[in-house]
């Protein structure tokens, strides 16, 4: 089972990191803020199994906090970008 | 019983994972942010859904609900950013146009004589620029033939 955790994790942490270049690459601040949400998703996706792993129920609080942030943080920035380009 | 209990969870996970890797090289790699978009909810839905009910089955029963909570949750607010992070590329030019087989948003608000901010610089669509043009310019001829008619009722 720790192999199975260990491959899950490193799919998870390739995945992050795909989406970390779009992150850095942009080009526009939307897709910024998507891969961000969906870089959100890995960490708690990445926690979950993290937690199945260890059999460690410590991080289910977090879990939970991560999915209301991630949402949260996501429609705040598309709306402010809307209303910053419906300014020009 | 662990035995097959240890199975379902490698499936979840391992197709879980799947998704959110298939999903990060779809954000990578697609042109524009609408498909970008469409990559990302694969992620974010049934690649974060498959991996939490993987936890669920191997963690103890009282630990479900709440797991059971963060993806719905996620299931219910996916969809609302998706749906405004959409909104704000179609009215700030954030999809390539010349990718698009059929804009029924802006068929309707040309229709409805809302502005639409069709981009003409792309070469690749000549074609259906030449289109997009003729229609404006019979809107626009339309729409002189009008005015003239209002100068004369106002010359009378």
């Amino acid at each position: 089972m720790t192999l199975l955790y260990g491959i899950t994790l490193a799919m998870i942490v390739a995945a992050a990191l795909l989406t970390l270049v779009r992150l850095l690459r942009g080009p526009r601040a939307l897709d910024r803020i998507m891969a961000l949400d969906v870089l959100v998703t890995m960490v708690i996706a990445a926690t979950a199994v993290g937690m199945t792993a260890r059999d460690d129920t410590t991080a289910v609080p977090v879990l939970v906090v991560l999915a209301l942030l991630a949402f949260i943080g996501s429609v705040t920035a598309a709306h402010l970008i809307e209303k910053r380009e419906g300014m020009r | 019983m662990t035995v097959v209990l240890d199975v379902i969870t490698a499936v979840l996970f391992l197709g879980g994972a799947s998704f959110c890797l298939l999903g990060a090289l779809g954000l990578l790699r697609f042109p524009d942010t609408m498909s970008r978009l469409h990559a990302a909810a694969k992620a974010q839905t049934l690649g974060l859904l498959l991996i939490l009910v993987g936890a669920a089955v191997q963690m103890s029963p009282n630990l479900a609900p709440v797991l059971l909570l963060v993806a719905l949750f996620q299931l219910l607010t996916a969809p609302i950013t998706s749906q405004i992070i959409g909104r704000t590329a179609y009215r700030t030019h954030g999809l390539e146009r010349h990718l698009l087989l059929r804009d029924e948003l802006a068929d309707r608000l040309e229709h409805e004589g809302s502005p639409v901010h069709r981009r003409t610089d792309h070469s690749d669509r000549r074609e259906r620029d030449d289109e997009d043009t003729e229609d404006t310019e019979d809107a626009e001829d339309a729409e002189d033939a009008e005015d003239a008619e209002d100068a004369e009722d106002a010359e009378r």
